[in-house]
């Protein structure tokens, strides 16, 4: 059992669910995403996309689009610098493939940017774009992942392109990590386990589809308003591709509608930032949904294939993990998702000690995957869950009894931390707090586990099931990623907290500014948020990788704590107080013979008052993580299957996190609810199909079944706080783990309800009736 | 073409174009709270109140309303919306706020006709307001509440 639970201490403004601090200007529907604002002169822009999966472009004529009434520029790759960077908006350096183009003359799926229109109306702008006549020489694509790496065919053989594993095979990145023997291992273990699990196409909908304006200031520099979680990174790629330098630009990110790693991709910026500099006019483009679900990015499909090795009594000795991840047309994210899928599962059962993670991920003709939510976790954890099953049924154990007697324990450390970083080495780790066994029991407790073999189905054309999963994730990039906070004390004794962590909406500027008040000793009120804008926020790497409220929230503790060390080293020299005997309590600031509220000191700091003390209070600190706490979970799912259609009646969903100390726990857990559905989603209902051209055939909501209120099964989160003690105030991470658990949990339990196995999500009632059908066919 | 409408209270009159929808519309004249998340009245985002009932704009062209009145989020401001918004908050019902004007819209209609909903009434007013963020829990959540609050028990007995 962890023993680092949460702190006797009790909190004045951390750990309580507090409402959001833009909470109000949402339920007023105040125009604050990045398409509400308006720009006087402005122009609108749109693209004209690939209709071919492969080909090259011959030729481009726009001289009848030109003479459109209203079109005021076009762009190409006869006029656009080609400029060979990645999308994936990372940390410098990337390890992601330089394999994508502003505009390219050739194309790599449908859906690929061929040219784009400003114009002064969406009228104007789409007929200019139908009046563009492009000559295509056609090229085989390559649609089948499995036949990428050995066809004549090749995706990436342009000159320029740099950081391909292998474009002689189409093969973007590869990894390949062995510790021990585990081949060796696993032929003389007493059981093994062998499964291979294929998942499929998903897109991230986040109901504001990508939204830009780039226009020039008075003074000529580019300012890019974008529904961007990467603020900073989007200022440097701007830079990159554009030869600007980055003084010459600014980047604000408004609030954003929802972006589950799709926002982190550098997106519209180049194109309306080149119509801004080539018009001098605002210019704003957004993605029709269509356009969301086909050009923007998705997840990365996979095959994944895991080898278990144990000994008669279910202990782990080696896992093998082999992965064929689908990148589709750009390498963007290939490398690190790849990673991912082993980095972010196989620490969780370090009872194996024996270990060989391998894959690539290969070029297809074939929509953009990039990070999403899990971000190549829940690939992994799919197989590793639903193979762990099946231990535990070949060993005679309860799959819980089978997953508490291999996962991971504080003070225990797993060599993946150290063998499998992002897209390099990680750093070594060991686990400092984890309740895990207690998520397990009160889970279970929770969906009645014991009591599973006596429920009934609720009519006999049903049976009924079980399942579990449990998971782990991380906090951030370690020695990777940085955040930093600055905070200034205002004349109130309020203080402005300038962070450039990206709340897309998340929380994460009421998170931050809870922890900034609780340090502070003042209101949540006290704290004014301002998030991410280049020229007024100090850096963030942005919200990624489950990294907000550890690693940002730390540059607002270590910021709020240098605010407070020098108000007290000023109060101390203007009163000659001893800064030793300087006690300060909830507003008050106390010396051995003067006492001021933290209001008076503040309004007297920059007054005569103050003498020659006078001072504007302003602290900067950074935070460069060096671990990355994993958050766990455990997860029980109960169902029925209607035997007659093979649809899953998904009735109760229970997922117990060990989140650390919950900043604020109403937020939390919001996080897990909404990656809960998302996951339900990506298990049984969401897929992007394409035709024999390699087209998406159902890019709407209508075709793209996102779950609604009346698919969502009853939904219990229970949050088993510990204390990080890396983390402000004890707290891990929460935005990405929920996604992980549905999978698994689900396939489990209709395997406990049907005993068929479900290997390729979404388990839509046609592939459960087909399977169940087959099991039938052979008995 | 001329259309004139109610608009959040004021009789309004607009020049409209041929084809032109009411989302756009509204958009246009500052009602920004009506969201474009699909164009196709598949995700919710863009609902209004037309005649009381929650529709999706993007599917109704601005001169299918004219005669009609329309209320926004910007023109809601009796005690039903005001509750509405604090249980929503309180809840932790909104996140990113994208999908949240389209929900208040539906709860609004759902609960000026029954102030006293079950949850699978609940559920099948707001299953035309898609949201990624919350897994709808909270939202489902901040309905009973305001339901409770305005005087019925939301447990659905009548």
């Amino acid at each position: 059992m962890g023993k680092n639970k949460p702190e006797d201490r009790e909190y004045d403004v951390v750990n309580k669910s507090l409402t959001k601090v833009d909470g109000k200007a949402l339920v007023n529907g105040k125009p604050v995403f990045a398409g509400d604002y308006e720009y006087r002169d402005g122009l609108v822009a749109g693209i004209l996309s690939s209709p071919k999966a492969h080909a090259e472009i011959v030729n481009i004529d726009t001289s009848k689009a030109k003479k459109v009434d209203g079109v005021v520029s076009i762009l190409h790759h006869g006029n656009v610098d080609r400029a060979p960077h990645t999308t994936a908006g990372q940390g410098y350096p990337e390890p992601s493939p330089y394999d994508a183009y502003i505009f390219d003359n050739r194309v790599r799926y449908v859906g690929d940017r061929v040219a784009a229109v400003a114009g002064e109306s969406r009228e104007a702008v789409n007929e200019g774009l139908s009046k563009i006549d492009v000559e295509y020489r056609e090229l085989d694509p390559v649609f089948d992942p499995k036949k990428s790496r050995d066809t004549t065919v090749l995706i990436h053989d342009e000159e320029d392109s740099t950081g391909i594993y292998d474009p002689e095979r189409n093969i973007a990145a590869n990894v390949d990590i062995e510790i021990g023997d585990p081949e060796k291992v696993i032929s003389q273990s007493d059981v093994v386990v062998e499964e291979k699990c294929r998942t499929q196409f998903a897109q991230h909908t986040p109901i504001e589809p990508h939204v830009t304006t780039a226009y020039l200031d008075e003074h000529d520099r580019l300012i890019v308003k974008t529904s961007t979680q990467v603020p900073f990174h989007v200022r440097r790629i701007l830079a990159q591709v554009l030869e600007v330098p980055i003084s010459r630009i600014r980047v604000i990110k408004p609030r954003i509608g929802g972006g589950f790693g799709v926002k982190q991709e550098f997106m519209l910026e180049d194109i309306t930032s080149l119509f801004a500099l080539r018009t001098g006019r605002p210019v704003t483009m957004y993605y029709s949904r269509e356009e969301e679900f086909i050009s923007s990015r998705c997840r990365h499909p996979m095959e994944v294939e895991v080898t278990l090795g144990a000994d008669k009594e279910g202990k782990l000795e080696a896992i093998k993990m082999k992965v064929l991840s689908n990148t589709g047309a750009y390498g963007t994210h290939s490398l690190t998702v790849l990673s991912n899928v082993g980095s972010k599962t196989l620490p969780l059962y370090n009872e194996a000690s024996d270990l060989h993670f391998f894959g690539d991920a290969v070029y297809t003709n074939l929509p953009v995957p990039g990070a999403y939510r899990g971000y190549g976790a829940p690939q992994g954890y799919f197989p590793l869950e639903f193979a762990m099953e099946k231990l535990a049924e070949k060993v005679g154990k309860d799959p819980i009894e089978i997953r508490k007697l291999n996962h991971i324990r504080e003070g225990e450390t797993s060599p993946i931390f150290e063998k499998l970083g992002e897209g390099k080495e990680g750093t070594v780790q060991y686990i400092n707090s984890c309740r895990l066994d207690e998520c397990i029991d009160r889970g279970a407790r929770e969906i009645g586990w014991k009591l599973r073999d006596e429920k009934q189905a609720s009519n006999p054309h049903r049976k009924k099931g079980f399942g579990m999963a449990i998971n782990m994730q991380g906090s951030g990039i370690p020695l990777i990623d940085m955040a930093a906070a600055r905070l200034k004390l205002n004349e109130d004794g309020s203080f402005n907290l300038y962070v450039g962590a990206t709340d897309l909406g998340t929380g994460s500027d009421t998170v931050l500014s809870q922890i900034a008040a609780e340090v502070l000793g003042v209101e949540l009120d006290d704290i004014i948020v301002y998030s991410s804008d280049t020229d007024f926020t100090p850096f963030d790497s942005g919200a990624y990788a489950s990294s907000t409220t550890y690693v940002s929230g730390n540059a607002v503790r270590k910021a709020a704590e240098k605010a407070k060390d020098r108000i007290v080293e000023v109060f101390a020299k203007r009163y000659d107080e001893d800064p030793e005997e300087i006690t300060w309590t909830r507003g008050i600031i106390k010396g051995a013979n003067n006492e001021r509220s933290l209001q008076e000191f503040a309004l007297s700091l920059t007054s005569g008052d103050m003498e020659t003390n006078q001072e504007q209070i302003e602290v900067t600190a950074s935070e460069v993580p060096e671990e990355s706490p994993p958050p766990f979970a455990a997860n029980f799912v109960e169902l029925e299957v209607d035997i007659r259609t093979g649809e899953i009646d998904l009735q109760r969903y229970v997922s117990a996190v060990d989140c650390g100390t919950a900043i604020n726990p109403n937020l939390a857990e919001g996080q897990m609810e909404g990656a809960i559905v998302n996951g339900i989603g990506y298990a049984l209902t969401e897929e992007m199909e394409f035709n024999e051209s390699g087209r998406m055939t159902n890019p709407s909501f209508f075709n793209y079944k996102v779950p609604n209120t009346e698919d969502i099964p009853e939904i219990k989160v229970i949050l088993v706080e510990s204390s990080e003690p890396t983390g402000p105030m004890g707290a891990k991470s929460v935005g990405e783990i929920g996604i992980n658990g549905p999978i698994p949990a689900i396939a489990n339990a209709v395997r406990d309800a049907t005993g068929i196995e479900l290997t390729t999500p979404p388990f839509t009632p046609e592939k459960v009736w087909k399977k169940m059908k087959a099991e039938r066919d052979k008995a | 073409m001329k259309v004139e409408f109610e608009l959040n209270g004021k009789e309004q009159k607009f020049d409209v174009k041929p084809g032109e929808v009411l989302l756009d519309l509204l958009r246009d004249n500052g009602c920004k709270s009506v969201k474009r998340g699909c164009e196709t009245g598949d995700c919710g985002a863009c609902m209004v109140l037309v005649n009381g009932r929650a529709m999706t704009s993007c599917t109704l062209f601005a001169a299918q309303v004219d005669g009609k009145e329309i209320r926004t989020v910007e023109g809601m401001e009796d005690n039903l919306t005001d509750q509405l918004k604090q249980f929503m908050l309180e809840a932790g019902a909104v996140q990113c706020g994208f999908c949240t004007p389209g929900v208040l819209i539906s709860a609004y209609s759902l609960l000026t006709h029954n102030k006293n909903p079950s949850e699978e009434e609940i559920k099948a007013a707001l299953d035309g307001n898609l949201c990624r963020c919350t897994g709808y829990v909270k939202q489902i959540d901040a309905i009973k509440e305001t339901a409770d609050s305005i005087g019925g028990s939301s447990d659905g007995k009548k």
